[in-house]
Formats: C-alpha cells, structure tokens, sequence
C-alpha cells in the first residue's frame, strides 16, 4: 500500500515538475494519435458515404467485415504492418519499420473500421425527409448527399471519438512497428509497459494519469460540442 | 403561367394496391388549385410525382415551357418546389435552413441575407432566425418551410396539407400566407387538403381526388 502511495506522490512531483523527455513522450503519443484519426478520417468518411449511398453487390457482406474489423487485435494489426513494412516486405524499401510514420500507418488502420462503421450507421439514421426535402429544394445528387451526411455530423464525430478513445489507448501495434525507441518512437502507452516492467512504477502511473487527463479533456471537448448540438434540438 | 404542368394518364401502386389510377390533369393557369379528398386518398402521392419526388408506375409527368417540353433535370426541378407535410428540417438555425435552396444555387452572401429575411418577416419568424429550427412547433415549421420554399421563387409551389397537424392560430397565419401568395400573382400554387372549408377559402379552381381519379369539382 505505501509504495502505492509512494508512487501515485512521485508521479505527481513529475507531472508538476514536467520534464522534457515526459513532454516529448506526450508530444509523440498526440502526433502519432492525431495524425492517424485525422488520416482515418480523411479515408473512413468518404468511405463511409459510398457505403451509404451506392449500392454495389456483396455491400451486406461489406459492412459485416467492418463491423468485424472495429475490434480488431492491435498486435495482428502491428504484425500485419511489421510484415508489410520489413525488410523483406512489399513496403520494406521505404524503410518506415521503426518510425513514427509506421505508427501511424498501424494506428490508421485501426481507427479507420471504428469511423467508416459509425459514421455509416449515423449516416445511414438520417431520417429519409431530409433527403426528400434537400430534393424538394433543388438540391443536386451530390449536394444531397453532403446535406445527408451534414445531417449526420454528431453521429459521425461520435465515431471519431471512439476511434481516438482506441488509438491513444492501444499499445500493441505501435510496440510491435515502433520498436518504442527512447526519444523516438516512445509513446505513453509504450513506456507505461516498459516502465511498469523495470519495476519503475511512478513514471509508469504519472505517465497512465496523463493519459488519463488527456483523454478525459478530448473526449469531454469533442462531447460537449456534440452535446450542445443535440441540446437545441426536440430529437 | 410560363411553366405548365401536363399529368398524363398516371398510375401508381404501392405493394400491389393501387393509389391513382389513369389520372390527368392539366395546370396551364395562374392561380391556387386546391385538391381536396380524405386522408389516404392518394393526394400526397399525386403531389409527389407532380414535384418529380417519385416516377408514376405508368403515364407521364410533362412540364412546358412556351409549349416545349422541358427536360426533368436540376434545372426543371429548381423552377418547383413541394413543402412536405412534415417539412424536413435541417438541424440548423431557421436562417440557415431558409436560406438552403439558395445556398445550393451559388447565390451570393449579401442577396441571401436579404432574401431569406423578407421571407422569414413573411411567414412571421424574423425574431426566430438564430434559433435551431428542429425547435420549431409544428405549425412555425410548416411556416419555415413555406418561407424555405418561397426564397427559391418558385414557379410552382406544391404545399401537401399545410395545415394538417397545426393549431387553429397558425392554421389562419398560414392561409392568411397562402392569400397573399395568390394576391401577388405568382407562384402556381397546387395544395392538398382534407379541410374542405378551407378549399373553398383559398382555391381558385377545386379539384378532387375520389376513387383514384382526379377531377374538377
């Protein structure tokens, strides 16, 4: 019990005091992260709208396997992307094996199900009179289908928020394509396991109550815009 | 009344029941045409093929422009428009969802803002602008979505049972609205409605739809 208590007083002493190898895991950890739901984003939402709107044959079959992919294990995600990025991979002359850029690569992957799957169901949810309506108004097919997916918009950034809880908790995929080198490719999740096996315990937990805060602030950001969205209106 | 409206011979079914059958028209008149019938009768779905929301099963939908027909393109379908009876409210401010037809045409910022205020001050929800409009009650709703309607200057306004699930004051606003509309002179308007009061109230030319067939009254 004391050495619990010991350690939650060290980690604070080290988040109060915040050196800069601390700042360049948390700096690392919110770029990789970012970067990954942002390219995620960029992919799963158009993604999601040609699920949505286009019929193509197998669609049902489709969503199945996405649905299957939004859990999916981040160590045979990191495997798969280790074996593609390798020396000896399709990928191996780009030479991203242990790099940020690899990290991200594995967590996009990750975060890409979570977003095309949910931004497809809010999608999918949007009541069919607005569709009517926007026609109605003189709205094109494409213009349309940006009303829809305007429409959508909370839905879709609930996706999005499940997707960034998934990828800034995961620790297997970028430990396997990371390699989690000191100052490089050293995220907080990955010193968290690195640290806890030294036995090196304060670090470890000033590192989880990080990640903690950081993810409880996002996540109630990006929930009271969402919420204040819902708030003005009867559904 | 540049743009006509030829329905020609239409059929429509829904799971094997037949909603309309063999029904023609001709709108070729300035005016408000009010087609009257009980609930169920067929009226929404005529008005929807007329606004070119839904194919007839059989027949033609022609419109015509100094005796051409035109093609059923974006360009036909942004000369008419339908408020639906439940309007389809964006999840946005009134202003926005007012001022949307226009949006998607490319009008300019400032035009915009004139014109979805002088219709916003026409339906009587000027002070209500910068509320989301999903706050609406049913009959500001129907009023918006006359008002969303009416910015676009259409030169046919379909309205299908305007008043149908609104209180007695906003009933009397929004025939009061569509009495103006007629003063004016444009647009076309074509309502459904069951309340045959008010078809008589506002109609310049009743019709009816009775046994899936449309007619003059």
């Amino acid at each position: 019990m004391d050495s619990i208590i010991e350690a939650f007083s060290k980690a604070f002493t080290l988040i109060i005091n915040f050196n800069a190898e601390l700042l360049g895991i948390i700096f690392l950890s919110l770029k990789v992260s970012g970067t990954a739901l942002v390219v995620a984003t960029i992919i799963g939402l158009p993604l999601s709208a040609l699920i949505s709107f286009k019929k193509f044959p197998l669609k049902g079959l489709f969503i199945s396997v996405l649905n299957t992919f939004m859990g999916l294990p981040p160590v045979v995600v990191g495997l798969f992307v280790y074996l593609l990025l390798s020396r000896s991979g399709p990928l191996g002359f780009m030479g991203l094996l242990y790099t940020p850029s690899a990290m991200v690569i594995a967590q996009t992957i990750l975060a890409l199900p979570i977003i095309a799957s949910l931004s497809n169901s809010a999608i999918v949810s949007v009541e069919p009179i607005v569709k009517q309506a926007s026609m109605t108004l003189g709205a094109t097919t494409l213009q349309v289908s940006l009303t829809i997916i305007r429409e959508a918009r909370y839905g879709i950034m609930s996706g999005v928020i499940a997707a960034f809880g998934r990828v800034m908790a995961e620790v297997g995929a970028i430990l396997i394509v990371g390699g989690n080198i000191a100052g490089y490719t050293r995220v907080m999740t990955t010193t968290i396991a690195l640290e806890t096996d030294k036995g090196n315990f304060e670090l470890a937990l000033a590192l989880g109550i990080i990640l903690l805060a950081i993810s409880l602030f996002i996540n109630s950001a990006l929930h009271l815009i969402q919420k204040k969205g819902m708030a003005q209106t009867n559904r | 009344m540049s743009l006509k409206l030829a329905v020609s011979n239409i059929w429509k079914s829904y799971a094997g029941n037949n909603v309309l059958q063999d029904c023609s028209f001709l709108f070729d008149i300035y005016g408000t045409y009010v087609i009257m019938g009980p609930n169920g009768c067929g009226k929404s779905t005529f008005l929807r093929i007329c606004a070119l929301l839904e194919e007839p099963d059989a027949g033609e939908i022609n419109y015509f422009s100094n005796n051409n027909a035109l093609k059923k393109d974006v360009e036909l379908r942004r000369k008419i428009t339908l408020v639906l009876p439940k309007v389809g409210i964006f999840n946005a401010t009134v202003f926005n969802n007012t001022a949307y037809g226009l949006k998607i045409r490319g009008v300019k910022h400032i035009k915009i803002e004139e014109k979805v205020n002088s219709a916003l001050d026409f339906v009587g929800l000027i002070h209500k602008r910068h509320h989301n409009a999903l706050t609406l009650s049913s009959g500001e709703a129907q009023r918006m979505g006359i008002a969303r309607a009416m910015v676009i200057n259409p030169e046919i306004l379909f309205l299908d049972e305007p008043t149908a699930s609104v209180d007695q004051k906003n009933i009397e606003i929004i025939e009061d609205m569509i009495l103006k509309i007629k003063k004016q002179g444009a647009p076309t308007v074509i309502m459904a409605t069951h309340d045959t009061g008010q078809a008589q109230r506002l109609a310049d030319i009743l019709l009816e739809i009775k046994e899936k067939k449309i007619s003059l009254l």
